[in-house]
């Protein structure tokens, strides 16, 4: 006769659910994460190298005395997350402390996207001047760990006659 | 994409309008417009946070707020009688929890 409780034989399937599925999913989207973040980079680098005649300057004032034809507010904006990985590590380490590597990437990615989505918005400008940058961080409810980040990039685009 | 009520103004985030010269002042001008970021109501926002990337529903809810302050503030220019708006800022602050407002600013002036 088999003695043995019959939940013992689910025992070990009950144990990788609780500990093995969370960290499948840190694997999982990890993975996917990093995916993405590289195609997002290839794509940055290459509209960088494509929009790279349209300089972008933070200063107030135009110093040149040139004739300007066309002056307009341009703005663009974007919302970038965090994958799942990376905000588990962010967790860590905001408990030992550190730089927090992840971090540099989502907000680099961010405002460089933000730059890009301006520029489209003005093929025709000579240059933006007086850029600006605003950053929104987006935590989640126990506000312990960054979900993502928000950027509103704006500035005057300047047509020179 | 940019709202039918800016076309017939100048906006510029320069302390003048280049090319332009101001005539008359008529002060502060802003918009406001404040906006709730829910996580969990959003099933495919949550779902993209998950691999991370853009969220696109919150890149444009961003933008709709954007545009709304903006046209606030232009709404209040043209009541003034201004035909520019320079020197404009935008700000945010959190009001509350998951909520953010977007406030845009600027001077209202005349220009010839």
């Amino acid at each position: 006769m088999d003695e043995s409780n019959p939940l013992e034989a689910y025992h070990w399937l009950v144990l990788i659910l609780i500990y093995g599925l969370p960290i499948a999913g840190l694997v999982f989207f990890g993975f996917i994460g990093a995916y993405v973040e590289k195609k997002h980079y290839v794509s940055i680098r290459a509209r960088e190298a494509a929009t790279n005649r349209l300089p972008i300057m933070a200063s107030r004032t135009l110093e040149d005395g040139r004739a300007v034809v066309e002056a307009r507010l341009v703005a663009a904006e974007v919302m970038i997350s965090h994958d799942y990985f990376k905000r588990f590590l962010a967790q860590l380490r905001n408990f030992f402390g550190g730089r927090i590597r992840s971090y540099d990437t989502l907000l680099d990615r961010a405002r460089r996207e933000a730059l890009l989505r301006l520029k489209e918005q003005c093929p025709d400008a000579s240059i933006i001047a007086n850029l600006r940058l605003e950053t929104i961080c987006v935590s989640t409810a126990r506000k312990n760990s960054l979900v993502g980040v928000e950027i509103i990039a704006y500035g005057t685009a300047i047509r020179y006659a | 994409m940019t709202p039918p009520v800016l076309n017939s103004i100048i906006l510029t985030n320069l302390e003048t309008v280049p090319g332009r010269q101001i005539v008359e002042h008529y002060g502060l001008v802003s918009g406001s417009t404040v906006r709730a970021k829910h996580f969990g109501r959003d099933i495919a926002a949550s779902l993209k946070n998950l691999v991370g990337g853009e969220l696109r529903g919150y890149t444009e809810l961003l933008q709709e707020a954007r545009q709304e302050s903006t046209a606030r503030m232009v709404a209040q220019a043209q009541a003034l009688g201004a035909n520019a708006v320079v020197n404009i800022r935008y700000s945010t602050s959190s009001v509350a929890q998951g909520a953010a407002e977007l406030y845009a600013y600027g001077t209202a002036v005349k220009v010839i």
